[in-house]
């Protein structure tokens, strides 16, 4: 597990394919600031947002991870899953780092993100709320982190004070994501015409934070067992503990998925929408939302109450695919759906090496974070037993 | 210009004011502003010269045409506006073979209350009092949020252009008007189908043109209310969807679908807190009870082992033994106490 073994220059698998996927994506990343937008994307004058955007709206989502557990462990008071507090903080990082860097390269001129609160603010955008809750939330996670950093740095006083503002980062902090979240849903409010109805809502902004959270409670359960797997003795749980507490997840996860269900199929009816799920677009929309959300709801339930942690993993793993698909759905599939196939965009293949880098870029931050800082274990000097 | 956060905050806090005494007043609805500029394009009259694209592209400085006026093989495609070429004119053919073709030009409707206006974070776009909506690259972070909105697809970005790209559309010609020009689209129109002038005053000609030829026209104007409205105003010939545009649209202008979300914000950033608060709180509370009670059961056995009441003593351990178990019992599907682990960081 060591990356690099002291003396040797030995670099472990993970690193030497991350590292070639790495240089990679940065080559088309500076390809794409070198030529521009037209270079590396396939964006059209009638899809000016595409696969790039849609997975901003992937990357955050699945950073819902850090609110959930830090709203169940410091608010709720669900001390148990105090070990997966960590991890789970740590990814909402990663994810909303990868968001900024994605939308940094999508932006025609990056350099002026600062626009919207130095020079003129247009408060009647959701943009600009998104703009504000990404500022104040990735300023959040990053000071929710602050503890692991002293503890490196073994400075005590300042870890002390950290430490004692958490439960007023989490409240500040769900109330951010709470916003965050639901306001990318209300980008698309302006699209009624461009986005299929069986994805346009007038809830899209509820849509959007429900399926965030049943997302983050099942990138928790994917974490716990990915640490595990990749750190092994050096994760303070033992897999009989990560089981029984994936197990406790595995009921959050069941509860989340249903009540995102029950949203939809009321969107649905309060729509009248019900027509459109027997055409060709609602299979697809039927494959995404019974699919990926109904069956693993139902295997979520089923195996919490057998204690069947690996089966909750793998629905886990299949609810964070539908999450995925939600949003690439709203962003590209659903999106301009009246267009004839020949004029449709599709994405080009820089445009997915650059996600395929952003994905990579975030577990090897997440790796390298996890094997030098105390995120999966505690630190030796401040054990709490 | 840089503003400090003082004043920012603010801002903020004042536009949240201005917003909601807007919402409060919108009894009246809000008619677009008065003596307002448009043009009309009568789709009758269109012969699909294309001069307007010509005009268009000498007075914004775009490279000429690959294709020639007078090319007809133009048409087989219907095209879309782009950063080379801020308005189209596309043919549509009719329902008969026989019946000749019609032409509709397309480009920015310059909408009485634009969606795009209302979507930029930086407020690039305004919508002036004369009608034309404008746009400011020197503010423009390149969010292109102001194309993905706008229901026309009316808008091209320069995606080629990697250090100054813009948003790019029709201006209505803003600078020609100033000087007191028509649209260099209008001027150029041999055959009088696209007419410059007051907004009401154009709606008047339409409806004129539509009494006196009911059978040419199609009996709507598009433009007069769709989405609140457009200064762009086009008398078609065929029903809009055999015509390139939707049919049926809403007359709610777009921008209102996001308002009702966006007054929720500041709602919940002043109620989370205190609602967050305190569940909290009662975490805390059940915490603390919790620990009371234990706290006076063992003073209890302390007091009667002091006392050296053994019957006491007996009564206690049966009485905690009990509880014990019901633990135990409860916490099956939880983690047992080792689990708990570093729970006690923020009560240090």
């Amino acid at each position: 597990m060591n990356a690099l073994r002291p003396g040797g220059i030995k670099i472990a698998p993970f690193y030497l394919v991350s590292g070639v996927i790495l240089i990679f994506g940065a080559v088309i990343v500076a390809l794409r600031y070198a030529y521009g937008l037209a270079y590396a994307t396939n964006l059209t004058q009638t899809t000016t947002w595409g696969l790039w955007t849609g997975f901003k709206l992937v990357f955050v989502a699945l950073a819902a991870s850090g609110f959930t557990l830090t709203t169940g462990v410091y608010i709720f008071g669900m001390h148990e899953y105090h070990p997966l507090v960590r991890p789970a903080v740590l990814s909402g990082f990663v994810g909303y780092s990868l968001f900024i860097l994605i939308l940094l390269f999508d932006l025609g001129r990056s350099w002026r993100i600062f626009y919207p609160f130095l020079v003129q603010a247009g408060v009647t955008s959701a943009l600009f709320e998104i703009a504000l809750c990404v500022l104040l939330y990735y300023t959040t996670q990053f000071l929710e982190l602050t503890p692991v950093g002293f503890e490196w740095l073994g400075w005590r006083r300042w870890r002390k004070v950290m430490v004692g503002a958490t439960v007023g980062l989490s409240i500040f902090g769900l109330l951010l994501s709470a916003l965050h979240q639901s306001t990318l849903g209300a980008l698309y409010l302006t699209v009624p015409g461009k986005l299929h109805p069986l994805w346009y809502s007038p809830y899209l902004p509820l849509h959007f934070f429900l399926s965030s959270v049943m997302g983050g409670i099942s990138m928790v359960m994917l974490l716990g067992w990915a640490s595990k797997k990749a750190f092994g003795n050096k994760m303070e749980l033992s897999w009989q503990e990560l089981d029984r507490l994936t197990v406790g997840l595995g009921k959050a996860g069941a509860i989340s998925t249903a009540v995102y269900l029950a949203v939809k199929a009321l969107d649905i009816s309060l729509g009248g929408k019900w027509h459109e799920v027997s055409s060709g677009w609602g299979a697809w929309y039927l494959l995404e939302t019974l699919g990926c959300v109904l069956f693993p709801c139902m295997v979520f339930a089923y195996s919490h109450h057998h204690r069947k942690p690996g089966l909750i993993r793998l629905a886990a793993a299949w609810t964070v695919f539908g999450v995925v698909l939600n949003r690439l759905n709203v962003a590209v599939v659903a999106f301009n759906w009246t267009f004839p196939t020949n004029e449709r965009y599709f994405p080009s293949w820089m445009e997915w090496v650059v996600v395929v880098f952003l994905i990579v870029l975030g577990l090897v931050i997440y790796r390298l974070v996890c094997e030098r800082f105390a995120i999966v274990n505690q630190h030796p000097d401040y054990l709490s037993h | 210009m840089t503003i400090s956060r003082r004043e920012f905050i603010s801002g903020l806090a004042t536009s949240a004011l201005i917003s909601s005494t807007a919402s409060a007043g919108a009894l009246k609805r809000f008619r677009g502003y008065p003596q307002r500029l448009g043009l009309l394009h009568d789709t009758a009259l269109c012969v699909g010269c294309r001069r307007c694209e010509l005009a268009c592209q000498e007075v914004n400085g775009l490279p000429p045409h690959p294709v020639p006026i007078g090319e007809a093989k133009i048409f087989e495609k219907p095209r879309g506006v782009s950063e080379k070429l801020y308005t189209v004119v596309n043919r549509y053919r009719q329902a008969r073979e026989s019946e000749p073709a019609v032409f509709r030009k397309h480009q920015c409707m310059h909408c009485n209350e634009p969606c795009c206006v209302s979507v930029c974070f930086v407020k690039a776009l305004v919508k002036t009092p004369e009608g034309p909506v404008l746009y400011h690259p020197e503010l423009c972070v390149g969010c292109r949020y102001c194309i993905f909105a706008c229901p026309y697809y009316a808008l091209a970005y320069e995606y080629g252009d990697p250090r100054t790209p813009r948003v790019v559309r029709c201006t209505m010609c803003y600078p020609r008007i100033k000087e007191g020009k028509s649209p260099a689209c209008a001027e150029a129109c041999p055959t009088g189908a696209i007419r410059f002038g007051r907004r009401e005053e154009l709606l008047k000609l339409a409806r004129q043109r539509q009494r006196k030829y009911p059978d040419r026209y199609f009996p709507e104007i598009f433009g007069e209310n769709e989405y609140g409205g457009t200064s762009w105003l086009t008398l078609l010939k065929l029903p809009p969807e055999q015509m390139g545009l939707a049919a049926d649209l809403p007359y709610e202008p777009l921008p209102n679908l996001t308002t009702g979300f966006l007054s929720l914000a500041p709602l919940v950033v002043a109620i989370f807190p205190g609602l967050l608060g305190g569940i909290y709180a009662m975490t805390r509370r059940r915490e603390e009870l919790a620990r009371l009670q234990k706290q006076q059961e063992l003073e209890r056995l302390r007091k009667a082992l002091e006392e050296k009441s053994a019957e006491e003593v007996e009564k206690l351990k049966r009485h905690l033994l009990a509880r014990l178990e019901k633990a135990e019992f409860d916490r099956q599907p939880q983690a047992t106490d080792k689990t708990t682990g570093a729970s006690g960081e923020e009560n240090k």
